[in-house]
């Protein structure tokens, strides 16, 4: 019998980080690394499939950040560590780390999307001298569902990061209200032909963040976003997450802004 | 080689094939059509000539045979995921040239976009021999000419239909040992529709212009489209499919992975989980629909993805004429 592309493999899950009250780190064994920025399908026998960004690449591991919001993710928050989880993959275009090699890259990502682009910060956060300078914009609705908040602990120390929640509710100890927009022009941009600014949120997020990138002087051609669409099979054939010409699974999920802003739903 | 034979002969020569081949063709389902008192012609197996529907156009296209409306892909028994095995037997297809040319559509999504073959369309596809069936005229709707459609060479035998007798045209090799010693030889070979009572204009463009999108002509489909998705399910080259799990029941591990066809002016078509999703009304479900028929297909893979069978037309409940949006987009873009 041919290969079978939809066959998933079961992947033993290591551990899981409680984040927030509904968002969870999977910590989950795998052989081979992705490259950054890609993703896997995702699956429960019995229960479903669905597309999942890696959040973290290490030795023999690849974390997921698992929102439970949905039958397969709900399904998921029930395992206990040293169970099975199903994938293949993993699918997509993703970072190619080389196009930020010697630029000042400015990483902007809003709520979930901080997920696909934590490896990438990981990594220039371990490789210092890789990139010639970094920012960190992070945007989250409100106090209580800020992610990743000890990674961003330990990036502050060698990272300018400014992280800013839409509205307080609780305590809020960081400086920053307002949305990401907002905060775009406290960046210092001395030299725009060296950037490469990376987008990842909801639509309207990226949307008008790169705007507002555009506004402050970076071309759009160095602006990279990643798209979320759904998707059912990840390898081209089921349809849902075509745009225009593209298929976010296999040409995406990272475009170039200038093909990006022309990818109309 | 060309034969003339009789209904009868060819009767015969079907059940001969049945023993290898399972034999698809449109049929009449009595009463089972949109309206009251209206047949439903779509494809089932045959064994006999009589059991086919040659002179209509059928409701539904044969893509059903090569990519079933449901599929089960997985037998899950606890963490065991397992492929179902498939009938052995070869297919044989009886379809017109829109729905031959329809299927390079098909082969195009399922074993070219990517690097990935699709394995369950594969393993059918496979399996299949098309017998064309000449279109002795066009039938309502059909735009098969506008899209260079109307003819093809895929084929194992070409079939015309007479009252008392049948003329084919047999290109396949694996066949000939089937038609030995009957019929009589005549010169035959098929022709085709060279002219639709329906012309569509497809827009000539390479990059749709962005104020196409938001355009004052899909206002109308936002109340006319009742989101039904007719003419999703009914096209040969609609493809698309959703993925869900099933539990036969609650007491046992065991279950099954199924897909199913998808269609994107059906709601939820591209909601996410927690909600989000896109093209929310029915208008601009219309616009990706026909763009992607006429359009972006196109610069994808070089052809256009629609084949003008007309089939969405004949079977939306709101009397929607896609031909005629088609010309209402071109109308705007080419001018």
């Amino acid at each position: 019998m041919c290969n079978n592309p939809l066959k998933p493999s079961p992947h033993k899950l290591i551990s899981i980080d409680k984040l927030t009250q509904d968002e969870w780190t999977f910590r989950i064994e795998i052989a081979e690394p992705p490259n950054f920025g890609q993703f896997y399908e995702v699956s429960l026998p019995l229960i479903g499939e669905m597309p999942i960004s890696t959040s973290g690449i290490g030795d023999g591991w690849i974390e997921m950040t698992i929102r439970n919001v949905g039958k397969v993710s709900s399904e998921i928050h029930r395992l206990q560590p040293g169970k099975n989880i199903f994938l293949r993959g993993p699918y997509g275009n993703g970072f190619s780390i080389a196009d930020f090699k010697d630029k000042h890259v400015v990483i902007a990502a809003g709520g979930c999307g901080v997920s696909p682009v934590r490896p990438l910060i990981e990594y220039f956060y371990n490789n210092p001298g890789y990139v010639t300078d970094i920012d960190l914009l992070f945007g989250f609705k409100e106090p209580g569902v800020v992610l990743f908040e000890n990674d961003i602990g330990r990036w502050q120390e060698r990272i300018n990061t400014i992280v800013t929640v839409d509205q307080v509710c609780g305590t809020w100890d960081g400086k920053c209200v307002g949305l990401i927009t907002e905060y775009v022009k406290d960046i210092e941009m001395p030299e725009y032909k060296n950037m490469v600014v990376v987008i990842v949120g909801p639509p309207i997020m990226m949307k008008f963040t790169a705007m507002e990138f555009m506004k402050q002087g970076v071309p759009k051609e160095q602006i990279l976003v990643s798209m979320e669409r759904r998707m059912s099979c990840g390898i081209g054939k089921c349809g849902h997450c075509k745009v225009d010409s593209r298929y976010v699974c296999l040409d995406g999920p990272v475009f170039r802004y200038d093909e990006a802003e022309k990818l109309i739903d | 080689m060309s034969l003339k034979l009789s209904h009868q002969d060819f009767d015969e020569i079907l059940g001969k094939l049945r023993q290898e081949y399972t034999i698809y063709a449109p049929r009449r389902f009595k009463d089972r059509g949109r309206f009251s008192d209206t047949d439903l012609i779509r494809y089932g197996e045959i064994s006999s000539i009589k059991d086919m529907v040659w002179n209509e156009k059928s409701n539904f296209s044969p893509k059903e045979i090569i990519f079933p409306i449901t599929q089960t892909i997985f037998h899950f028994t606890e963490d065991d995921y397992r492929e179902p095995t498939i009938d052995s037997k070869k297919t044989i297809i009886f379809l017109r040239a829109c729905d031959i040319n329809g299927i390079r559509r098909l082969d195009t999504i399922f074993l070219k976009n990517g690097n990935d073959k699709d394995f369950y369309y594969q393993r059918l596809r496979e399996k299949v021999k098309f017998v064309l069936v000449e279109c002795q005229s066009s039938f309502d709707n059909c735009f098969c000419v506008s899209m260079n459609s109307n003819t093809t060479d895929n084929y194992s035998i070409a079939v015309r239909f007479n009252s008392d007798s049948l003329l084919l045209d047999i290109q396949d090799k694996d066949l000939d040992k089937y038609f030995g010693g009957v019929g009589e030889k005549v010169n035959f070979t098929p022709e085709f529709v060279t002219e639709n009572k329906i012309k569509v204009n497809v827009p000539k463009v390479a990059e749709m212009p962005v104020e196409m999108y938001d355009h004052e002509i899909w206002d109308e489909y936002k109340s006319r489209c009742i989101a039904c998705g007719r003419c999703n399910t009914t096209c040969i080259t609609c493809s698309c499919f959703s993925t869900e799990d099933i539990f036969y029941d609650t007491t046992t591990n065991v279950g099954e992975r199924r897909r199913t066809w998808a269609a994107c002016h059906i709601d939820h078509f591209t909601d996410m989980a927690g909600g989000h999703g896109f093209r929310k009304d029915n208008g601009s479900r219309m616009r990706f629909k026909s763009f992607h028929k006429v359009y972006d297909y196109k610069k994808r893979f070089g052809e256009h993805m629609c084949v003008g069978c007309g089939r969405c037309d004949d079977n939306c409940p709101e009397y929607i004429s896609f031909s005629n949006c088609i010309n209402k987009i071109s109308k705007l873009v080419n001018s």
